[in-house]
């Protein structure tokens, strides 16, 4: 699909750390990008729609004749894939369409429902509590991404799949280098293969010792992969995808969450004075932020229209789910941030059926957190300006590096 | 404009229906309706605790068609 004359067509996703750490796009790319459908060129000369309105996002997410299987023609790759013998997407579901997702997804969806999530609130509230203890330790000042933003959903993710936390520098690096759009594709793919062979003897170890555990990964070896419903090597896949997802994501949304209420003190102090608002003050946070910031990608299996475009089939499409979320038409005031909005139709957890699995956790493990840490530091702040943290703009998940903080 | 109120014995109720085929257990009804949606232990998936919920609680209901990311529930 790549010709010539369409090398003046705007590049996605634009990097640009100007524009600070709570601004999406900045006004000249918005008048570039938003729009019901505007094609981009990606990094890796494949052609795309952008779709960034709130209307046409939840259409296209939700339209079975969109495909996430990356390995489909004319799928919007912002990386080349590894060659098909090295690459290796069992159990990714994530990457799946139809029966096949379904199949995997459902092995898990009751684990992180809300009720379960509700019964695993005091692991949530101890590991937080002890995070809160090293940040008291460690300073002041102290790196507030390292002591608890990394620290508490890694931990939290671990025990429920009974990873050894003791590993996290092993593979907490490879999965940052995983999520780094700047990294080759041998190194990607070398990442994706030292993660798995690690969760593979994981998970051997653990079939060794079948009773030993109640994490989900002994959980699902007993009931899914003994009884012949799952091969070890997908399990494997949805490991990888659980760890992964499970503390990048609220990792980055809590620092974020953190240097965004402590600019204003009485945003932050309301969390500890009125608690009861938290819950729906995540909600405003993960609209805000909505750190997927290069968007939810699919191509077309069929011809079908989003937002008066018709979009042929073999086509490539970007769900811009951090445009939709400051979409006018849906939020009032949609650049400003307000601890008091209903900001529940937001898309940051995406939409249709690969929306995010383990969203009551991350919910719970921000609410805990933020609630918490202003209760235990109501004097914190944040040592830099915005425009002075290094941001992650070459990162599948946006957020940042470190948050130097004191109290 | 607030609706006439009404007698009790008469109170309207909505019909619910949800299809689990659909339901990916992301959650959100229950979040948004924990007296009309629950998730089954057994899947996750969505479960009707009460098909036919009183008016009063029409808003959350719309609110929790409206958020469920596969279309699985709607009023009949």
């Amino acid at each position: 699909m790549t010709q010539s004359t369409e090398t003046t067509l705007p590049l996605w996703p634009p990097v640009n750390s100007a524009r600070g750490p709570f601004t999406p796009l900045d006004d000249a790319e918005r008048q570039r990008y938003f729009g019901p459908v505007t094609r981009v060129l990606l990094p890796t000369g494949i052609t795309a729609w952008l779709v960034s309105r709130h209307t046409e996002v939840r259409q296209l997410l939700r339209h079975p004749a969109f495909s996430s299987d990356l390995t489909r023609p004319g799928f919007p790759l912002l990386r080349p894939l590894p060659p098909e013998a090295t690459r290796d997407l069992r159990g990714a579901f994530l990457q799946m369409d139809g029966a096949a997702h379904t199949r995997l997804r459902r092995m898990l969806t009751a684990e992180f429902m809300i009720k379960n999530v509700r019964r695993i609130e005091p692991l949530i509230h101890r590991t937080i509590d002890e995070a809160l203890t090293d940040l008291a330790a460690a300073g002041p000042p102290a790196d507030l991404v390292s002591t608890v933003a990394l620290p508490v959903p890694s931990k939290v993710i671990c025990h429920l799949l009974g990873v050894p936390y003791a590993d996290h520098d092993f593979f907490q690096s490879r999965s940052r280098r995983l999520l780094d759009r700047r990294v080759p594709p041998e190194q990607l793919q070398q990442a994706a293969q030292e993660l798995r062979a690690y969760l593979r003897s994981l998970i051997d170890t653990k079939r060794a010792r079948p009773d030993d555990g109640e994490d989900l990964l002994s959980r699902l070896i007993r009931e899914r992969v003994e009884p012949g419903e799952l091969v070890v090597d997908e399990l494997v896949g949805m490991a990888l995808l659980l760890l992964i997802a499970g503390h990048e994501t609220t990792a980055n949304m809590l620092g974020l969450s953190v240097l965004l209420l402590t600019r204003h003190p009485g945003r932050y102090a309301l969390l500890r004075d009125r608690p009861d608002l938290a819950p729906g003050m995540v909600d405003e946070l993960l609209r805000y932020l909505s750190i997927v910031r290069t968007g939810l990608f699919r191509v077309a299996t069929e011809d079908v229209e989003i937002g008066g475009r018709s979009i042929r089939a073999g086509e490539g499409v970007i769900a811009l789910i951090a445009l939709a979320n400051r979409d006018a038409e849906v939020f009032d005031d949609p650049d400003g941030f307000d601890p008091y909005r209903e900001a529940h139709q937001h898309l940051a957890f995406g939409f249709g059926v690969h929306q995010c699995i383990g969203q009551p956790l991350a919910r719970a493990e921000l609410r805990i957190a933020m609630v918490e840490l202003a209760r235990r530091f109501p004097g914190l702040r944040v040592t830099a300006e915005p425009q002075e943290l290094t941001t992650r703009d070459h990162s599948i998940v946006f957020g940042l590096d470190r948050l130097p903080v004191t109290w | 404009m607030t609706p006439a109120p009404r007698p009790l014995s008469v109170e309207t109720t909505l019909r619910v229906v949800v299809d689990r085929d659909r339901c990916c257990g992301a959650g959100n009804c229950v979040l948004t309706a924990p007296e009309v949606f629950d998730q089954d232990d057994a899947d996750g998936l969505v479960l009707l605790r009460d098909p036919a919920p009183r008016d009063a609680l029409r808003e959350r209901v719309q609110r929790a068609v409206d958020l469920c990311p596969t279309d699985a529930i709607r009023f009949d």
